[in-house]
C-alpha cells in the first residue's frame, strides 16, 4: 500500500483536477475574510459581473485595523471606518457570516476559527493573511493567499495551487521549566532562518509536539511562515477532539461519531517519504528572544547577539543594516537591556492560555516604571474568560493596561504603535522594522518572557524571575 | 483582473540588494487602509524611501536619479512576510514589471504571477554579475525573455535561463488570470463540491 504523510492524505483529496504543467484546481472548504485584504476581492467581483459561489464557506470579522477602545462606538479614523463598513456592506450583498466588532465571537480570525469550532481536522482553509497557518494545529491544511486569489475563492471556491515539497520536523523530549511553544518555534526558526522551509509545508512532529495544548500547537503552525513554509500541520488526536467537542460548529451526534473516526485516519503513515526531515531535542530549548528584524534572528535569552564572523559581502551588511535598526552591537548580551513597552496578543499569542500565564506570573507583583504594558485578547471570548477568571483585575492592578480585541499593535494599523526608537518586546510573530510602528524596535518572545520583562523592566530570563 | 500581456521586457533596473526584504517594508501596514487598487506606488518602500517627517532619504535607491527602470533587481529572500497583494500592487503601480532575485519567499511570488509582475528567479552568482553590471553602468539594458525564459545583459551578452510552469507562463504571455481558467470548469467544481 502507498505510504502517505499527512499532507498528502488532506491535499489529494482536495483537487478538483491537475492542470497538465502547472497547479492544482485546489478546492477550499473554509474561507475566513477580515477587512484590509477583502475590499478590492469583492470590488473585481463586481466588475466581472459575479458573485460568491458559495457563501456559507465563507466567513468574515473585522481584525486588523480595528481601533481596541470603545469598538461600541463609530471608528474615528475615517480610512479603517470604510474598510469595515465595505467588509459589512459586502457581507449583508452576499450572504456571509459576520463576526462583527462588539458580537460574541468577534476577534482575530484565527483566534475565532478555531474557538467557533469552523477550524477542524482534515479541512481546507485559506484567508487573505499569511498567519493562516495557525489552523493547521487542528490537522487542517491552512494557508495565506493573496487578494487575487480571496477573489478566487470567493468566485469558485477553488485556487490554482502547486502542490509543495514536504518537510518533518520532529521535537522530542521534555521541555524544561519556563520553556513554551513559542519558544520552540523561535528556536527552530533560529535554526534553519527565516527562508529555511521556503517551498515547504511542514509537519509538526514528535512527543513534545503531542505534549502540547491546542492553544499551544496553534501557536507553533501560527509561525511557519516565518520561516518561509506555506503552511505547518500536527495530526489530530485526543487533544484535538477534546477541544472541538462542543464547540458551536463542530459535528454533533452522530455526526461527531462519524468525524471523529475520519479525523482518527489523518496521519502520517510509517514509512511516508518527506522531502526534508529535520530533528530537535525539546532539552536544548531554552526561553527565546529575537534581537534583530526577521524572526530567524533569535537567541536564547541569556545569549549573546551573533558577531560577524563568516558572513562577507550583502549578507554581512543586512545584518549590520539590521542591528543597527535594533541599535544593538555585534556579540553583545541582551540580558539586561533597558525595554519600553510589552505587549501580549496576536493570532501567535492572544489566546485564554497565555492571558492565564502572564497573569499567573505577574500576579502580586508590579509592571517596571519604565514599561508601558499592553494586553490585547485575541477575541471577545477570550475577554470574557479572562474577566471571569480574574485574571483582568490581577493583570490591572499589576499595572497593565487592557485592551479591546483585534491585531492592534501585532501590525499597527490603528492606533497602536510603539514610538520611533523604543523598544518592545511583544508575543506577536513579526520584528520586521516598522512592524510595531515607524521606527519601533521588535524583540519577540515567549509570554513568560514578556511577564518577567514587564516586571524587571529590563531583558531577562524568566526562569530568574518567577 | 486580467493584466498586460508580457512577452520581451527591455528596461534598465534599479538594484536593492539587501536581503530578507519583507513586505511590511515594501508597503507598511498602515498604508493599506484603502478599499480600491489605486495608489500604492506612492507609498512603496514608503519607509525607506522617506523619514519620519516625510523628507526623501537621499541615499535610498529609488530616491537616487541615477537609478530607473521597470525591472527591480533584489536581495535574496524577497517578499517574505505578510501575503499582503498590496506589496504587489505597489511595486506595479511604482512602474516595476519584473523583479529578480535569487530566492524569493513563496506567496509573494505567487502573488506577482496573479497581477503580472514577472519574478525571475536567477542563480546567487548571475546575481552578484547583475549587480555588478549595474553599479558599473546603472544605464545598462538587461532583457526579460518570457517565450525563451532568459535574462540577458545586453551588454555582455551574460545571460542565465529561468524556470516558470507552463500554465502560468502562458497566463502572462496573454494577460489572462486564474480566475478566468476557473470560471471556465464551474460545471467540475460544482460536481466536487456536491460531493463534500
Ligand atoms: S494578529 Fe498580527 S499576525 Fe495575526 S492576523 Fe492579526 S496582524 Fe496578522
Amino acid at each position: 500500500m502507498e505510504k502517505n504523510t499527512l499532507f498528502d492524505k488532506i491535499w489529494d483529496t482536495h483537487v478538483v483536477k491537475s492542470v497538465p504543467a502547472g497547479p492544482d484546481v485546489f478546492f477550499i472548504d473554509k474561507h475566513f475574510i477580515h477587512e484590509v485584504t477583502s475590499p478590492v476581492a469583492f470590488l473585481n467581483l463586481e466588475k466581472r459581473g459575479i458573485g460568491v459561489k458559495y457563501p456559507h464557506r465563507t466567513i468574515a470579522t473585522p481584525d486588523h485595523n480595528v481601533p481596541t477602545v470603545d469598538q461600541d462606538q463609530t471608528i474615528k479614523d475615517k480610512l479603517s471606518r470604510m474598510q469595515v463598513e465595505k467588509l459589512r456592506e459586502n457581507c449583508a450583498k452576499y450572504d456571509i457570516e459576520l463576526h462583527d466588532l462588539g458580537s460574541a465571537h468577534h476577534g482575530i480570525v484565527h483566534v475565532i476559527g478555531p474557538e467557533l469550532g469552523v477550524t477542524q481536522p482534515g479541512m481546507t482553509i485559506v484567508c487573505g493573511d499569511s498567519h493562516t497557518s495557525t489552523h493547521g494545529a487542528f490537522g487542517a491544511i491552512a494557508f495565506g493567499i493573496g487578494t487575487s486569489e480571496v477573489e478566487m475563492v470567493l468566485a469558485t471556491q477553488c485556487i490554482m495551487q502547486s502542490k509543495a515539497k514536504k518537510m518533518r520536523i520532529s521535537v522530542e523530549g521534555t521541555l524544561g521549566k519556563g520553556v513554551t511553544s513559542k519558544d520552540i518555534i523561535l528556536y527552530i526558526i533560529s535554526k534553519i532562518s527565516a527562508a529555511g522551509a521556503t517551498g515547504y509545508f511542514v509537519e509538526y512532529a514528535g512527543s513534545a509536539i503531542q505534549s502540547l495544548s491546542m492553544e499551544a500547537r496553534m501557536t507553533i503552525c501560527n509561525m511557519s511562515i516565518e520561516m518561509g513554509a506555506r503552511g505547518g500541520l500536527i495530526a489530530p488526536d485526543e487533544t484535538t477532539f477534546a477541544y472541538l467537542q462542543g464547540k458551536q460548529y463542530a459535528p454533533k451526534g452522530a455526526d461527531w461519531e462519524k468525524a471523529v473516526a475520519y479525523w482518527k485516519t489523518l496521519k502520517t503513515d510509517d514509512g511516508a517519504i518527506f522531502d526534508k526531515e529535520l530533528v530537535f531535542e525539546a532539552a536544548d530549548i531554552e526561553p527565546m528572544i529575537t534581537y534583530g528584524t526577521n524572526p530567524g534572528m533569535g537567541i536564547k535569552v541569556s545569549g549573546n547577539i551573533p558577531t560577524t564572523q563568516g558572513m562577507e559581502g550583502s549578507n554581512k551588511n543586512s545584518y549590520l543594516k539590521s542591528l543597527d535598526y535594533m541599535g544593538f552591537a555585534p556579540g553583545e548580551a541582551v540580558k539586561g537591556k533597558l525595554v519600553d513597552y510589552v505587549f501580549v496578543g496576536s493570532c501567535t499569542n492572544g489566546r485564554i492560555e497565555d492571558i492565564r500565564a502572564v497573569a499567573q506570573f505577574v500576579k502580586g507583583h508590579q509592571k517596571a516604571e519604565n514599561i508601558t504594558a499592553w494586553i490585547v485578547p485575541g477575541s471577545r471570548e477570550v475577554e470574557k474568560m479572562a474577566h471571569e477568571e480574574g485574571l483582568v483585575k490581577i493583570l490591572e492592578d499589576a499595572g497593565f493596561e487592557l485592551r479591546q480585541p483585534g491585531c492592534s499593535a501585532c501590525l499597527a494599523m490603528n492606533d497602536d504603535k510603539i514610538p520611533a526608537g523604543k523598544y518592545a518586546v511583544s508575543t506577536s510573530n513579526r520584528n520586521f522594522e516598522g512592524r510595531q510602528g515607524p521606527g519601533a524596535r521588535t524583540m519577540l518572545a515567549s509570554p513568560l518572557t514578556v511577564a518577567a520583562v514587564a516586571i524587571t523592566g529590563r531583558i531577562t530570563d524568566p526562569r530568574e524571575v518567577f | 483582473m486580467a493584466y498586460d500581456k508580457f512577452t520581451i521586457l527591455k528596461s534598465k533596473a534599479v538594484p536593492l540588494p539587501t536581503e530578507n526584504v519583507d513586505t511590511d517594508q515594501i508597503i507598511p501596514a498602515r498604508f493599506l487602509k484603502a478599499t480600491e487598487r489605486e495608489g500604492f506606488g506612492d507609498n512603496l518602500f514608503r519607509d525607506w524611501r522617506y523619514d519620519v517627517e516625510g523628507n526623501l532619504k537621499k541615499d535610498f535607491v529609488l530616491n537616487d536619479p541615477t537609478y530607473s527602470g521597470k525591472i527591480l533587481v533584489a536581495g535574496k529572500n524577497f517578499g517574505s512576510g505578510s501575503s499582503r497583494e498590496h506589496a504587489v500592487w505597489a511595486l506595479y503601480d511604482y512602474g516595476f514589471r519584473c523583479v529578480v532575485s535569487s530566492f524569493f519567499a513563496d506567496i509573494f511570488k505567487n502573488n506577482c504571477l496573479n497581477i503580472g509582475v514577472l519574478p525571475v528567479t536567477i542563480s546567487a552568482e548571475f546575481a552578484d554579475t547583475l549587480f555588478a553590471a549595474i553599479a558599473a553602468d546603472p544605464t545598462t539594458t538587461v532583457e526579460i525573455n518570457l517565450p525563451q525564459q532568459t535574462i540577458t545583459l545586453l551588454a555582455t551578452g551574460a545571460s542565465e535561463s529561468f524556470d516558470i510552469n507552463e500554465y502560468k507562463k502562458d497566463n502572462m504571455q496573454h494577460g489572462f488570470d486564474d480566475i478566468d481558467y476557473l470560471i471556465n470548469m464551474s460545471a467540475e467544481i460544482e460536481g466536487f463540491a456536491a460531493s463534500r
